[in-house]
């Protein structure tokens, strides 16, 4: 045996577990989860075949697609402010506080994800409600004469997810960015570059790939996330995770379940799709 | 053995012989109110055994589990009383001895056997019952108004309504608000709910689940929540003895919960001593005023056991009244279920 095929040998034997592991519990799960998406409800029963029925339901009822409609819109907004709220913190983080203090920065920046989830949303519930802090302050600044409908809203929602992905965001980005060679920016200053092109025409594309690793991350976790719409939107309106949770706890119809979970699926990889170029999730 | 090791495995072996020892456990699904430490304590105590507690909500989501389990996997079930025919078609319930039930203590309303028995075998016996009517805060809301269902769309409350997101009782209770009579909601008159129950959502800020909606009439974030009832107001009670709760002139739901033991249990003594634990006067005042949502207990002789306090807060002496002018949930076949579901979906997504 040569060493090139004994080594091949072992290369294949301690990828093994892994993909023994990602076979059994995604990839046999997920080719399971596309089958039952194509069979269809007779009653209470689920008749197998194939069925593309689910599919061409959620295509032609509006009151589903909308669904997919509300997630695109609440994830799109959701990643963009994040982002622009994220990279200043990350680069002020990474260039204006001291190296010492960086990592207690750090540290104080995700300090509010040691609690749980679920908790963090109820919160937010009481700190958006007509009695919370954020109506009580602003009607004590005399800024408004009533207070906002700010809970069990869109608004609520996106507030809640920012919550989560500035922190998430400001640790991609400011990773990328305090391995930037201070000499970057010095040398463009030297060619007579303004702060503001230093930025545009440097920093930004230098960074680019902690930007989109956070947003592709932002993008996958919004999306998917069922938790805060539920508690922060009060259902207002349904996104696609909630619609996929009426079907699993109410309807008991795991076939569209399963379909509307395909498409799910089929979004957060054309979003990978459309960001691998930049793509650095080795960087996390 | 060194000295290092003596210490922890010293501190080990105390642990061990701490906490008890359960020859026994009992595996039960259930909903949020069984979780209760108070309730589960004294069946551990009294018979050794140690009770593994699965939340669930929704029927669906409790008979999948079910669906995906092997035999003897669980014990117990909780189940919405207008689900039991539904388990029992799944094979998912073992018939119970009905001579060694305590239903002759019960509410006679509350045996519900058109639930309960099927083909003349009993499967579950009822646990816990309510109403799903108005609930309200009676410092902001007129009391007089909530006597009748039409002020809920009327203007006057916009935006100060939640509504509790569950298509069956609230679909019924828009069903009294039209005449119609919840045995008599159908395919055909489905339809004629349609308008005012997206007139009522277009009145409301929220449709929210128990706890968002306890926190809602809590807080103030809303000042009247459709479908509520005592399991709203009853814990809060101690808290914010302004909130109240009535059956309006239409009508109100009533709710109940049943409890039976798992087809396929290995251990079915023990369960049914779990369903009659939980049956039994003492059982059923734990259970009735639970941390997570109070309620009503089927055995009358609960009675003696709550305090007076307890009692008063779920308006233990009004019950004859409220039973009289309550309805059952509607319970519809697979088509009908389909559409009610479709049309709370589309009400949701308005």
């Amino acid at each position: 045996m040569t060493l090139a095929t004994r080594e091949r040998r072992l290369g294949w034997g301690l990828m093994a577990p892994a993909l023994a592991w990602t076979l059994a519990f995604f990839v046999l799960p997920f080719a399971a989860m596309v089958a039952l998406s194509f069979a269809h409800m007779d009653g209470r029963s689920i008749v197998r075949g194939f069925d593309p029925g689910n599919y061409i339901r959620f295509f032609t009822d509006w009151t589903l697609f909308k669904a997919l409609v509300n997630s695109l819109e609440i994830t799109a907004v959701v990643t963009v402010v994040s982002l622009v709220l994220a990279y200043p913190l990350a680069a002020i983080i990474a260039f204006r506080v001291p190296a010492r203090w960086q990592r207690l920065a750090l540290l104080l920046a995700v300090l509010p994800f040691w609690t749980s989830y679920v908790v963090r949303s109820y919160s937010w519930l009481l700190v958006l409600g007509q009695n919370g802090v954020v109506n009580k302050a602003l009607l004590w600044a005399g800024v408004i004469a009533e207070p906002l409908a700010l809970s069990a809203s869109r608004t609520a929602t996106v507030i809640g997810f920012v919550h989560f992905f500035v922190m998430l965001l400001t640790l991609t980005i400011y990773a990328n960015l305090i391995q930037l060679s201070p000499n970057y920016a010095r040398a463009a200053q030297d060619l007579g570059a303004g702060r503001i092109a230093t930025f545009w025409h440097v920093i930004l594309p230098l960074t680019l790939p902690g930007v989109v690793t956070g947003a592709f991350l932002t993008f996958v976790l919004c999306i998917g996330d069922y938790i805060t719409p539920q508690i922060l939107g009060g259902n207002t309106e349904l996104t696609l995770p909630q619609l996929i949770m009426l079907q699993l706890g109410r309807s008991g119809n795991f076939p569209l379940a399963s379909a509307l979970s395909v498409v799910l699926m089929a979004v957060v990889t054309l979003a990978y799709a459309a960001s691998a170029r930049w793509l650095r999730l080795d960087r996390l | 053995m060194t000295r290092s090791l003596t210490a922890p495995l010293t501190a080990i072996a105390l642990v061990m012989l701490a906490s008890p020892l359960h020859a026994q456990e009992l595996n039960a699904l259930v909903w949020c109110d069984h979780t209760d430490p108070a309730l589960i304590a004294p069946f551990e105590a009294k018979f050794g055994v140690k009770v593994n507690l699965k939340e669930y909500e929704g029927t669906a989501a409790g008979l999948a589990i079910l669906d995906q389990s092997r035999p003897g996997d669980w014990d117990v079930l909780v189940i919405d009383a207008v689900d039991v025919p539904r388990a029992v078609e799944g094979g998912h319930l073992a018939e119970l001895p009905a001579d060694k039930l305590a239903t002759a203590d019960f509410f006679p309303e509350l045996v519900m056997a058109q639930n309960n028995v099927v083909d003349g075998k009993t499967y579950a016996v009822t646990e816990k019952f309510g109403y799903n009517t108005i609930a309200y805060d009676k410092t902001k809301v007129d009391p007089a108004d909530m006597a009748d269902m039409a002020a809920l769309t009327g203007g006057k409350y916009d935006g100060r309504i939640a509504i509790y997101d569950y298509y069956l009782p609230v679909l019924g209770l828009v069903a009294l608000g039209q005449g119609v009579a919840t045995a008599d909601l159908t395919a055909d008159t489905l339809p004629t709910l349609r308008e005012p129950l997206f007139a009522l959502r277009k009145a409301s800020k929220q449709v929210s689940d128990v706890v968002s909606a306890q926190t809602a009439l809590a807080t103030g974030e809303v000042d009247i929540m459709v479908g509520g009832g005592e399991w709203v107001t009853a814990v809060l009670a101690a808290d914010n003895p302004n909130l109240d709760w009535t059956i309006p002139a239409q009508g109100g739901l009533r709710w109940a919960q049943s409890i039976g033991v798992v087809a396929g249990s290995t251990q079915p003594d023990l369960a049914l001593e779990f369903v009659n634990y939980i049956t039994s006067p003492e059982g059923q005042a734990l259970l009735a005023t639970s941390s997570c949502y109070w309620g009503m207990p089927a055995n009358a002789k609960a009675g003696d056991v709550l305090t007076p306090e307890q009692k008063t807060a779920l308006r233990w002496d009004e019950q004859p009244e409220f039973l009289a002018r309550a309805q059952l949930y509607p319970i519809p076949d697979a088509a009908l279920d389909t559409a009610m579901q479709d049309l709370w979906t589309e009400m949701l997504q308005q």
